[in-house]
């Protein structure tokens, strides 16, 4: 196997700077592990929808990114984490055209459809993590249907 | 994406006027910031006058997420209003397909395959090349 030195990382989100960061972190991260070109740019769109609610949402907070194996598969496990107001119903801001205001709506649904598996913990006062894997090839369990 | 210890950007994109055409060449990662002031300039480009079209090339970019097609979207529906079109080119495959995922298939936007095309699709003027959307 080789080695996924780099892919491991923990990124500030403070500014759009960050953001910039983020989206070279997780390409680089992704190549490393085997992505192809399709699956890189997927995966690079999606942290940069989620890095910029951790920001303009969230009031900035950080990502996490984290390789993972399971058995011949490789992934990319990000996470990402603000202190902000939280989302009061998350299922319901995960629906196109919810938009809280300056944006076109798409950003989680679309962000949801873009990696093979997407979970969201948020409450009011408790802040919000969003964490996706991708799978460099053949996810290991079939894709939902979106 | 460059393989350099620091993400390849800009602080301004330049904006080129050739004739009545406006010419925008975005290369590499843009910082929100240089998405909004480019969308400042190409107005006031369009507003003084003489301009008919704007061509923004985007070969040079590997992620158009939902910010970015925004601005773009945004331009575009700007410049309508100034009297210009706005054609987008150069649109990799992968960023296509990852707007689309996303959602986002920009059905006010015109697109070319590269900036040739583009100017071509300018000079043949409005007619007969506009595709209603759906």
């Amino acid at each position: 196997m080789e080695t996924s030195t780099g892919v491991g990382a923990d990124l500030p989100i403070r500014s759009d700077t960050d953001l910039m960061w983020v989206r070279q972190h997780v390409r680089q991260a992704a190549a490393q592990l085997g992505f192809g070109l399709v699956a890189q740019t997927k995966l690079v769109t999606a942290a940069s929808e989620l890095a910029r609610n951790t920001l303009v949402h969230g009031g900035g907070g950080r990502m996490e990114s984290a390789p993972l194996g399971q058995g011949r598969a490789r992934g990319l496990r990000l996470s990402f984490h603000d202190e902000g107001p939280g989302i009061p119903d998350p299922e319901r801001a995960l629906t196109d055209g919810y938009t809280s205001g300056g944006g076109l709506g798409m950003g989680l649904g679309g962000a949801r459809r873009l990696v093979h598996e997407f979970s969201i913990d948020s409450a009011p006062g408790r802040g919000t993590t969003v964490t996706v894997v991708s799978w460099a090839a053949a996810p290991p369990r079939p894709r939902e249907e979106s | 994406m460059n393989d350099g210890p620091y993400p390849h950007s800009a602080g301004q994109v330049p904006v080129l006027r050739l004739g009545d055409v406006l010419l925008v060449t975005v290369q590499g990662d843009l910082y929100d910031s240089t998405a909004q002031r480019l969308q400042d300039d190409i107005g006031a480009g369009v507003a003084a006058g003489g301009v008919t079209g704007v061509v923004i090339d985007i070969s040079g970019v590997e992620v158009v997420d939902s910010f970015l097609a925004r601005v773009l979207a945004e331009i575009a529906a700007g410049s309508a209003l100034l009297a210009a079109r706005t054609v987008v080119s150069g649109m990799r495959p992968a960023v296509a397909i990852t707007l689309v995922e996303l959602g986002l298939t920009l059905p006010g936007l015109e697109t070319a395959l590269d900036t040739e095309a583009a100017l071509a699709l300018l000079s043949r003027g409005t007619g007969g090349t506009f595709r209603e959307p759906r």
